[in-house]
């Protein structure tokens, strides 16, 4: 007799079950967000606010784009993520390795100052970096959201790919250069293969970060790039229109239909091998 | 292919790990470096698989100087300790690998026949991680040997394996070598590894090879007391020569009356003189043991053999360990003199604190400059 199967059956079935319940409860509270908004956005709402459920319609599904510069401004906000996250990444990786594998003056500030733009606040970030721009004369639109969103993304990038780096054994770059690999080729099939995951990670963050920016965006905008977030939450001052429920809603799904590919083809690697 | 190393030594920083060097592998042979780790093994290896550059002299492979040749333009493959298999690719695309970077692309034949070689074939498609610690092993060594390599450099290739898997490989390790015949360099700090599988063994210490020779030579004929110590276990008694007749030496043991004798090419002190101090060594399995009543009886079974060195003890501890007895005496030359007994003719009064006479032929007496380190090789030995 152990405290598992004592007591009347509903306390038993409790201890038993304690940690299934405790991680659903964790998943409910993470996901519910989502869920109300994946519902309002089959709502009919009677005003500008999509704040009450009203009727079942799928009105805004069908026309997504229906809201005047919201497709707009999503395909703008698609563009600084794709656009930031290739830069980031590149510039992010190569700098991982000098960090990871050289001894240089001002490496220890180097590693230290990384971790500066993730601990600043964005609103400092933001507002020093706009009035850089100012400062500069630089005109304020896509270059400068871009050069902003860039400059935030590096930190988690390096990062990333640096605990990756760290991580890996040398000796399988000496072994590849054992065995006839020249200093490209050890580059391209061993070093970099090994670090992708790093490298994966480092710029599915930097697109996150990228896509849901408002603070540093907003300082940094010009008058006539309004990203998603900001359509929002421009909207939301005015009216929210059932339409950001919608991509809000396939962001979601994509977000996830992502995951499960991943884990899916990576299961599916394992049981074949 | 010959190896030949002249004057080669590596400098890190301020120390010195290999001090200049000069060895020559023979074309074909098993070679092993001997030693504890930080001896200068592993970088002497690396040297010649170019992924350290020497800081003086010159590696020549056969007649070609490759001292400044980089890792990839050399003839020469290794099979790293702990292996460095690559983890992306399976056990077929690990052992392809050397053979796709030097641009043959049919490579499909090669590598079934040589999984074949370390009976590896029906794991081809499994990867590294989803394999044992011995299995692992012969994938490093089908990458390495499928090239074809001039030379064959081995970093500690059992070092991970349990004692069984250690000892099967030995012998797989010394089967393949004869069947492709290649030169092997072997680099290991287990003196029996060492021992059972190379033709020739370079002992080293602190950067230096202290002795070099066939394993029986080694063993029999030690020439420092690192060496001694190091291969094996060896009785070190302080001695005094009392004089040179012929090709025999007499010596006095310091705190004992007997005279030990033993041949003059057994000595490693150069040109011995009457006077001189050295370190005079046996082997504890070369000694014998007999009860000191049956000494002094002359008519009993046990007499010992005339001609041999002689000492007296009484033993500090006995063990029973089924294939041989091992004993610990107290003599007034050395505190803790260690004889192995086979166990044929069991004395059974042989027990602790009974008095004894140890006793052994000349010719299994060696004698080391005393200007040493006794205990040196001791401690490493356990690493």
């Amino acid at each position: 007799m152990n405290a598992r199967t004592q007591g009347p059956a509903p306390v038993r079935w409790l201890r038993r079950n304690a940690v299934v319940l405790a991680g659903l409860a964790a998943l409910v509270y993470l996901l519910l967000p989502n869920v109300v908004v994946m519902l309002f956005s089959f709502n009919k709402p009677a005003g500008r606010f999509n704040y009450e459920w009203r009727e079942f319609s799928t009105g805004a599904w069908t026309d997504p784009c229906g809201v005047a510069d919201m497709c707009g401004s999503l395909g703008l906000s698609l563009q600084i993520a794709v656009l930031s996250t290739l830069v980031a990444t590149a510039f992010g990786t190569f700098a991982a390795f000098a960090l990871a594998r050289y001894r240089f003056r001002g490496k220890g500030t180097g590693n230290a100052l990384i971790f500066l733009p993730m601990a600043m606040p964005e609103v400092v970030m933001g507002a020093s970096l706009g009035t850089l721009f100012l400062n500069t004369r630089v005109d304020f639109g896509f270059v400068t959201i871009l050069i902003a969103h860039i400059m935030f993304c590096l930190s988690f990038v390096v990062v990333a790919v640096k605990a990756r780096v760290m991580s890996m054994d040398p000796r399988l770059e000496e072994a590849a250069r054992d065995l006839y690999a020249g200093p490209f080729q050890t580059f391209l099939r061993v070093t970099l293969p090994l670090a992708a995951p790093g490298i994966a990670a480092g710029a599915m963050l930097s697109f996150a970060l990228s896509f849901d920016d408002f603070i540093i965006t907003q300082f940094n905008a010009g008058p006539s790039t309004v990203t998603f977030p900001m359509f929002v939450w421009g909207a939301a001052q005015r009216g929210v229109p059932v339409q950001v429920n919608v991509i809000g809603t396939a962001m979601f799904l994509i977000a996830v239909a992502v995951v499960l590919v991943g884990q899916f083809t990576a299961s599916r690697r394992r049981s074949r091998s | 292919m010959t190896i030949t190393l002249s004057g080669v030594s590596k400098v890190f920083g301020g120390f010195t790990a290999v001090h200049p060097l000069d060895l020559t592998i023979p074309e074909g042979s098993f070679f092993a470096l001997l030693g504890a780790s930080g001896c200068g093994k592993t970088t002497t290896l690396r040297m010649i698989a170019g992924l350290e550059e020497p800081t003086d002299g010159t590696i020549r492979l056969g007649d070609d100087d490759i001292t400044r040749l980089p890792p990839h333009k050399r003839p020469v493959n290794t099979v790293f300790q702990n292996y460095a298999l690559f983890p992306h690719l399976d056990v077929a695309e690990n052992v392809a690998f050397g053979l796709r970077r030097r641009g043959i692309s049919s490579v499909r034949k090669q590598v079934e026949e040589t999984l074949e070689l370390v009976e590896l074939g029906p794991l081809a498609k499994r990867k590294p991680r989803q394999l044992s610690g011995g299995q692992q092993q012969r994938v490093a060594l089908a990458r390495a040997l499928i090239n074809r390599p001039r030379v064959l450099l081995l970093d500690e290739p059992l070092g991970a394996l349990d004692l069984k898997l250690r000892r099967q490989m030995q012998l797989e390790l010394k089967r393949i070598q004869t069947e492709v015949g290649i030169t092997f360099v072997h680099v290991t700090h287990d003196q029996e590894e060492a021992m059972t599988m190379a033709d020739t063994v370079a002992v080293m210490n602190r950067g230096r090879v202290v002795q070099l020779g066939a394993p029986d030579e080694l063993y029999e004929n030690p020439r420092s007391t690192f060496a001694a110590n190091f291969l094996g276990t060896s009785n070190l008694i302080e001695a005094e020569i009392l004089a040179v007749e012929g090709a025999e030496l007499r010596l006095k043991a310091v705190g004992a009356d007997s005279v030990l004798r033993l041949p003059v090419e057994r000595c490693a002190v150069e040109e011995p003189r009457a006077g001189g101090k050295v370190l005079v060594g046996v082997r504890p399995e070369k000694i014998s043991l007999t009860h000191a009543a049956d000494a002094e009886d002359s008519d009993a079974s046990g007499t010992i053999p005339e001609g041999s060195n002689v000492l007296t003890g009484r033993i500090r501890d006995a063990g029973y360990l089924g294939v041989s007895l091992q004993y610990v005496v107290d003599s007034p030359v050395c505190s803790e003199f260690s004889v192995y007994e086979p166990n044929v003719e069991r004395d059974t009064r042989l027990t602790r604190g009974t008095e004894v006479v140890l006793h052994w032929r000349p010719s299994h007496t060696f004698a080391l400059d005393a200007a040493q380190d006794a205990e040196a090789g001791t401690a490493e030995e356990a690493l």
